[in-house]
């Protein structure tokens, strides 16, 4: 197991330095530079152009550039916003709570309703619910997520005033944050309704943002229950007469939930990519938004030190589940 | 009665909030994130927005509403015969902002107008560099640095400023955002305690409203400012909520969530102006938005060429197609709100027939070029792609070939700057002090080739108008040089004059007192909330 684990970690950082090179580089090729952008439509001279260059060292080669990075990263410097002259491990922990916690419901509510459904199609393999969970679920994972948000703040916050239309908590609640976990600082800000209203502005977009894994884990979860369902330990576990609780429950579940646990693993990175299109039509300040908006300033730093950070989330998530299995499957032993 | 009002007030505020919070609250759902709290280092609206009109003032400012100047800081100035010293008498009593950061012990004074400047121009001042790439765009792109050449205390409550040449829109740039007063003795206070960048996240001014908190992309506080020299606000809280998407802005604000809003999608407009719970304010901007030609290039080089092309574009079917209406056709390069707009001026009409014989007798044969389309929406042209084309299928009907191309924006400005450039490129401008020099000079005059004027296009009539009108202060005579400049501009062709956008403003119907500036700013100054 240790052995395992640490073989793994050696695997992550080459890896990590990869993923260095190409978010450092790839956002370089892209025409247009940050000190063109600062000046928009009004036109810097040639000389001062070439003047703030220098003063930011983007005139330097790009390794000496990128081992001048990397350096500061290993120090746990990863640079200061050109946009806002702040570091970038400032803004990204004071944004990354917001993320967490949207992506966290996310993945809740996808598994929550997505395993069950799952299974109850395979359980119905070939019925009027199955055919209905797989259709949903096909629509799910090809829906526009822009429009998808919006048509549901139109419908709910709009139309019916259920929900309200976005942020994170209503403005007449202010408190400082504490952990940046809007449920956890408003229950800790002692202020009556703040709860309720942090529960209320996160469920549209985690609804939105769950929409893509919950099709998949739905998914999933009906053809591994449907492949584990015609094994033979299954059919003698039906022979001896066990409930049917326990055969899908015990006997089945455990050995379908292996791809399905992989699959709930890989959808970090897709909660990360619905993210910045869920923050931005929801106004949720997390990282998603503000890695988006960097893009278009062509905020090198912000831009480089955010994929490095949300890379490493990824690796140390998919990290957890391989670790994972060994609880589930007694069969794995590392 | 006062009791009534009190309670008026505060049904209101609840009724606002959906909430217990007696203070009346007024909130804004702004575009987008400041940059930083410091104006001096940025050049995007929405920064100006957050800081500038907000926390700060000037030594002059804009009228609400106008692009003239009245006193600010500075209650009164003189000039000197010669055009070169600026001679201001600042506000006595001005208090800056006590916040819960920072208590001021002295009211505004001469050094804290002299560091203001000093900072932006003097690469030596501690402050000039107080962040990493702190650049002062504006300063620098409206010339400070070589324009100033000094700027003296006289006394406590007396600033000279010297220029090295005579600059007729100077008052006007010194209104500009860029030129808000920082306190000087909270600069003192921050680098003695090491915290320098704090200087750009919890701003001190003396303006309206005082700083209380930023949340980065969600939402920015403020409270007003008891101490205003211009009065205590109406509103006890100003908050901005930050919401991108301007459909989503629009949710808000038929949900109550917020009072007003900047660019909505013009497809909603009409929407808005159906919905009793909400009023809408429009206004003609201080812009232009224009296909400047390259003059150097042949056969652009000819002036009946640019003529007959001007004459083949249908601006109204483009001021249809991209603004549902929400805009004006342009005849001119300047704004029809600003003034010396030249309004004698007749128009290239629309007449394919004539433009296509005018191009025939100019002895252009099967021409084609490139139109250029921006990448990004912007308030003075939303959807230059569809505007390219429009143009391309009014071209093809003069026989004209176009194939329009784009480049990432960054990468469409510093292309469409290069003298050698190919092809007619769609860009515009918006003004940034109401000053007629900030569109005729900055974008057609001489030394702007190879930088803002597109069309490479330096005519020595014209630049010799604009230059000379630069350095007039007589208002009435740089008038008369401006409208004469609108006349060669006119003859000569550089560009076809598009559009001149509306700006739209939509805010929920008990909001009083808002001026929707010409300028494009959102300032909040003076705003109430009246059922």
């Amino acid at each position: 197991m240790l052995r395992f684990f640490l073989g793994r970690l050696a695997v992550l950082i080459p890896t990590f330095l990869g993923v260095s090179i190409i978010a450092f580089s790839f956002i370089r090729l892209l025409p247009g530079d940050p000190v063109a952008l600062l000046s928009g439509e009004r036109v810097m001279s040639p000389e001062r152009h070439a003047e703030i260059m220098h003063q930011l060292g983007f005139d330097r080669p790009l390794p000496i550039q990128y081992l001048d990075y990397i350096g500061g990263v290993l120090t746990g410097d990863f640079g200061t916003s050109i946009v806002t002259k702040r570091p970038i491990l400032d803004q990204f922990f004071s944004l990354f709570p917001a993320t967490l916690e949207l992506s966290f419901c996310a993945i809740v509510i996808a598994v929550v309703i997505g395993i069950p459904a799952g299974i109850f199609a395979a359980m119905k393999r070939g019925s009027f619910f199955d055919q209905s969970v797989m259709g949903v679920a096909l629509v799910g994972y090809s829906m526009p997520i822009f429009w998808w948000g919006l048509l549901l703040i139109i419908l709910f916050a709009g139309i019916l005033q259920w929900t309200p239309v976005s942020g994170r908590i209503s403005l007449m609640y202010f408190f400082p944050p504490v952990t940046g976990f809007m449920l956890i600082d408003s229950l800790l800000s002692g202020q009556s309704g703040a709860f309720k209203s942090a529960v209320s502005h996160l469920i549209l977009p985690s609804i939105v943002l769950s929409t893509i894994p919950l099709a998949v884990i739905a998914r999933q979860t009906r053809s591994a229950m449907l492949e584990v369902l015609g094994e033979d330990y299954v059919r003698t576990a039906r022979a001896k007469g066990l409930s049917t609780f326990r055969v899908i429950g015990i006997h089945s579940l455990r050995n379908a939930m292996i791809p399905v646990i992989t699959t709930i693993g890989l959808q970090v990175g897709v909660l990360m990519a619905g993210a910045i299109l869920t923050e931005t039509i929801f106004s949720w300040p997390g990282i998603g938004k503000w890695m988006v908006d960097s893009v278009f300033r062509r905020d090198y730093a912000v831009i480089q030190g955010g994929l490095l950070l949300i890379a490493g989330i990824i690796m140390v998530v998919n990290l957890v589940v391989d670790l994972l299995y060994g609880l589930i499957n007694p069969r794995i032993r590392y | 009665m006062t009791k009534k009002l009190t309670i008026a007030a505060a049904l209101l505020a609840a009724t606002v909030m959906g909430g217990a919070a007696n203070a009346k609250t007024f909130v804004y759902c702004s575009e987008g994130s400041p940059e930083g709290f410091d104006p001096g280092m940025y050049t995007a609206g929405t920064t100006f927005d957050a800081a500038a009109h907000t926390v700060y003032n000037r030594l002059l400012e804009f009228k609400p509403g106008t692009t003239e100047t009245e006193p600010g800081l500075a209650e009164s100035w003189e000039i000197s015969d010669d055009g070169l010293e600026y001679t201001f008498k600042l506000r006595q009593g001005v208090k800056f902002q006590t916040t819960e950061f920072f208590t001021p012990s002295r009211d505004l004074n001469a050094d804290d107008v002299v560091f203001s400047f000093d900072r932006q121009l003097n690469t030596n001042n501690p402050w000039n560099q107080y962040v990493a790439g702190a650049s002062w765009e504006y300063a620098n792109g409206m010339g400070f640095p070589t324009l100033i050449k000094s700027v003296e205390k006289v006394d406590d409550s007396t600033v000279k400023v010297t220029l090295n040449q005579p600059e007729a829109p100077f008052l006007a740039n010194l209104a500009m955002p860029f030129m808000s007063i920082v306190s000087k003795e909270y600069a003192d206070k921050l680098e003695a305690e090491g915290k320098k960048e704090q200087m750009n996240q919890m701003p001190v001014g003396t303006g309206p409203f005082a700083f209380v908190a930023y949340q980065q992309d969600a939402v920015i506080r403020y409270k007003a400012n008891p101490d205003y020299w211009g009065g205590k606000q109406k509103i006890d809280d100003l908050v901005f909520a930050i919401t991108t998407d301007a459909a989503v802005r629009y949710q808000k604000l038929k949900a109550g969530e917020c009072h007003l809003m900047p660019f909505p999608n013009a497809a909603d407009v009409e929407a808005m102006k159906a919905d009793p719970n909400l009023k809408v304010m429009e206004q003609e901007g201080l812009n232009i938005a224009y296909l400047a030609y390259n003059t150097t290039q042949a056969p652009f080089d000819k002036v009946e060429v640019r003529k007959a092309l001007n004459m083949a574009i249908n601006k109204k079917a483009i001021v249809d197609a991209v603004f549902q209406g929400a805009a004006t056709e342009a005849k001119n390069p300047i704004p029809p709100t600003m003034w010396s707009y030249n309004d004698a001026i007749q128009d290239d009409a629309y007449d394919p027939d004539a433009a296509k014989k005018m191009l025939e007798d100019a002895g252009v044969k099967d021409l084609s070029m490139k139109v250029w389309a921006m990448p990004v929406s912007r308030p003075y042209m939303l959807n230059a792609r569809r505007a390219a084309e429009l143009i391309q299928s009014d071209f093809a009907k003069i026989g004209v070939k176009v194939e329009v191309v784009s480049y990432e924006w960054a990468e469409y400005l510093d292309r469409s700057k290069a003298k050698d450039r190919d092809g007619a490129v769609i860009l515009g401008w918006t003004g940034d002090n109401g000053d007629p020099d900030n569109f005729l000079h900055t974008l057609l005059g001489c030394d702007a080739v190879g930088g803002n004027n597109r069309a490479q296009w330096c005519n020595e009539e014209f630049n010799d108008l604009v230059v000379k009108a630069k350095a007039t202060t007589d208002q009435a005579e740089r008038t008369k040089l401006y409208e004469q400049a609108q006349e060669v501009f006119k003859r000569e062709a550089p560009w076809a004059t598009l559009d001149h956008s509306l700006s739209v403003v939509p805010m929920r119907k008990e909001v009083e007192g808002f001026h929707q500036s010409p300028l494009g700013d959102f300032a909040f100054e003076g705003v109430d909330l009246v059922e």
